[in-house]
């Protein structure tokens, strides 16, 4: 609870992309890499079998030029909320090896518990969840570099975006020592929000109106849920899966391009 | 030389030909037991899966048996408690066949997670919401229970029944069996059911998820009551195989046709809901997530509509038409015909609510996840099927599984 602030929401960590700045360029994804040791494969040829937390897409409107226009879709895990706290993930998990929790809206992994029955990678919509099929490997002097705060994932088991949670609980113990139970909104931010060289990923609280995410999709004014930023979506939103990831594009088939929209049915956000 | 280990009155052939077959299925088994230990000791990085399709053909194996199984709860059922008494003379091939499917799943599911030591978590940190969890619960118990109705039968071998505590053992198992058969029922219920939510629950995978009651989707009911449809078509076909192989009859004809009459019941009013699910996810549940039906069977090389067709007309309308006539049952080449076509049916459902699931898109941007299962997966596949053939002759040799062969072979 945000009592600090006077207030009884619980945070509610999330993700604003911009689509219209975001270039491909892919720094995401290897910042991601790198602040979560995610193994390396020896042949990485498969991808279908590698590991990417933070994933581009590269999507096109399938026009001839000129008309030819692509966009990039960075896809961590949403950190879906599902119907209430009930993500597609958490709730079919067997083994209460992935949580929701209350306090923060991240989506954890408990990699010592989860037995490797693939049912949450199922249940993901957005292939968020990957397994490791193969036993770690590690370039050599690369063993030593490994970030501390993060576990290193065996084989045969699933593993996830986290929203770099350690960050989170890094600043959090700093926040206590000094005697705060508040933090400040750069205090905690992902690698791959601060390694975007063009500012397209913001991360903050959503529930927090003097963060800028809440202000980029202001979903206080939001009628039946979804965002009033009228070139704010989320992937797959009519699912239910209730995503903690927003993208931003004025492009009409961009937004078009993150649901299944049927034959004739109003883009979210369109003019009319 | 084994004379004295089987059934009195029965004629078997000699142990060379018996040990020359078991040899050759045998090897088909350490085939499979061979993949199996590099699934284990190498990992699933052996298969053919990936993060886009993380259900291995041997997950629909899996469903397959089990729902094939679902003879021995369906049949002890009727039997005990319902009172259908003709049905004694093939109750025990029906726990056999069950006791097969049901070893044979929890095998699967071994080899199926990632991490086989930790298969036990399943258990200690139980998520009550996931249906994974009331699956491996209730599969479990019933195994026991299988094994305990199974039991009896190995007790009655002609040597062990000599022994009077077996003998006695296997006497007072047989008269408390009909508390073993309603609990087989009972947990039947909720792991036929809960492995229809499996997918049935996926809100993300428009293919599978379907609207429900309670916590319960339809495919919940409707894998129930498929199982105790189609489980008796797969006891009935195995039967007919049997009798072909051995060239014997073991089964009266009074007992093969009330349970295919049952059989051909349940059939009928099974895939009427089925229908009305089917319509209703087309026109309700589909077009809510963003989907058309058509989205689901086309713009790729395999699923195609053909498959529904083949679900509910050739594996559901025409074995329930011809089951539930007196002539149809009557005649063997439909009776054959309509419990084959009936195996194919239920098949091809979980088929479906298994990898089909997996292979269909559902971010708009993304497209068929198309798979093939490697020799591995196809080995660990085949080595529950070696295992069953092995299981059902030994016992067909030297237990009393058929109590008519003498009377119908004199
Ligand atoms: S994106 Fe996938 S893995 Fe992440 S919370 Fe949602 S369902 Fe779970
Ligand atoms: S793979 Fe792990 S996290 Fe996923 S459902 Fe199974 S036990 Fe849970």
């Amino acid at each position: 609870m945000n009592k600090s602030r006077g207030q009884s929401q619980p945070k509610k960590y999330g993700m604003v992309i911009d689509l219209d700045k975001c270039t491909g360029c892919g720094s995401c994804m290897v910042a991601c890499m790198a602040e979560n040791n995610v193994p390396f494969k020896k042949d990485e040829t498969n991808k279908r079998d590698s590991i990417t937390w933070m994933k581009v897409y590269r999507l096109t409107n399938g026009k001839p030029f000129p008309d030819h226009d692509i966009c990039y879709l960075p896809r961590p895990c949403m950190h879906c909320e599902g119907h209430n706290g009930h993500s597609p993930c958490v709730s079919v998990c067997p083994a209460t090896a992935t949580d929701y929790s209350n306090e923060t809206g991240i989506v954890s992994q408990i990699y010592t518990r989860c037995f490797g029955c693939r049912y949450c990678m199922a249940a993901c919509p957005y292939h968020a969840r990957y397994f490791n099929w193969w036993d770690p490997v590690w370039p050599a002097g690369m063993e030593e570099m490994l970030s501390p705060d993060v576990s290193v994932r065996m084989r045969g088991i699933v593993e996830k975006c986290s929203f770099c949670f350690h960050r989170y609980q890094r600043a959090m113990d700093k926040a206590h020592l000094e005697g705060r139970r508040d933090l400040e909104e750069a205090e905690y931010q992902t690698s791959c929000t601060q390694a975007c060289p063009v500012g397209a990923i913001t991360f903050g609280d959503l529930n927090n109106p003097e963060h800028k995410v809440h202000q980029l999709v202001k979903p206080d004014n939001a009628h039946s849920g979804r965002p009033q930023a009228p070139n704010a979506f989320r992937l797959l939103e009519r699912l239910g899966t209730n995503p903690k990831v927003y993208y931003l594009s004025d492009r009409e088939w961009v937004r078009r391009a993150g649901d299944n929209y049927l034959k004739g049915e109003g883009t979210i956000g369109a003019k009319h | 030389m084994d004379s004295a280990l089987i059934p009195q009155g029965v004629k078997r052939c000699s142990l060379g030909k018996f040990a020359l077959f078991i040899g050759i299925v045998g090897a088909v088994l350490l085939w499979g037991v061979y993949a199996m230990l590099l699934c284990w000791l190498k990992g699933l990085n052996q298969t053919n899966m990936n993060d886009y399709y993380g259900f291995a053909l041997w997950i629909w194996a899996d469903l397959a048996v089990i729902a094939l199984g679902g003879g021995a709860f369906f049949t002890g059922f009727l039997r005990y408690i319902v009172g259908k008494d003709e049905l004694k003379n093939i109750i025990n091939y029906a726990v056999l066949i069950g006791f097969i499917c049901y070893s044979s799943a929890l095998l699967i599911l071994a080899i199926d997670i990632g991490q086989p030591l930790r298969g036990w978590f399943i258990f200690w940190h139980a998520n009550v919401h996931s249906m994974l969890t009331e699956v491996a619960f209730c599969l479990s118990c019933y195994f026991a229970v299988l094994s305990i109705e199974y039991l009896p039968l190995v007790l009655e071998n002609r040597q062990l029944n000599k022994v009077p505590f077996f003998h006695n053992l296997a006497h007072n198992m047989h008269e408390v069996m009909a508390v073993f058969a309603a609990t087989g029922a009972f947990l039947s219920f909720f792991h036929q059911g809960s492995l229809g939510g499996v997918s049935g629950v996926l809100f993300g995978r428009p293919f599978g998820f379907r609207e429900g009651a309670f916590i319960w989707p339809w495919t919940f009911f409707l894998f129930t009551w498929s199982a105790a449809a189609y489980g008796p078509c797969f006891t009935l076909m195995l039967t007919r195989l049997i009798e072909k192989v051995t060239g014997k009859r073991l089964v009266g004809d009074k007992c093969v046709d009330l349970l295919a009459k049952i059989s051909g019941w349940m059939i009928l009013t099974y895939i009427i809901a089925k229908i009305a699910d089917t319509l209703y996810w087309a026109w309700v549940t589909a077009p809510e997530a963003g989907f058309t039906l058509m989205d689901f069977y086309s713009n790729n090389p395999v699923y195609g509509i053909w498959i529904l067709v083949l679900e509910i007309v050739i594996g559901g309308i025409v074995p329930a038409l011809i089951l539930v006539t007196r002539k149809g049952r009557k005649s063997s080449f439909l009776l054959v015909t309509a419990v084959i076509c009936g195996v194919i049916g239920v098949s091809v459902n979980r088929w479906v609510m298994v990898l089909q699931v997996m292979a269909m898109p559902v971010m708009p941007f993304d497209t068929w996840a198309m798979y093939y299962p490697s020799w591995q997966e196809v080995a660990t596949t085949i080595l529950p099927v070696a295992y069953g053939v092995i299981l059902v002759a030994l016992s067909y040799r030297y237990l009393p599984v058929f109590p008519q062969e003498k009377e119908l072979n004199s």
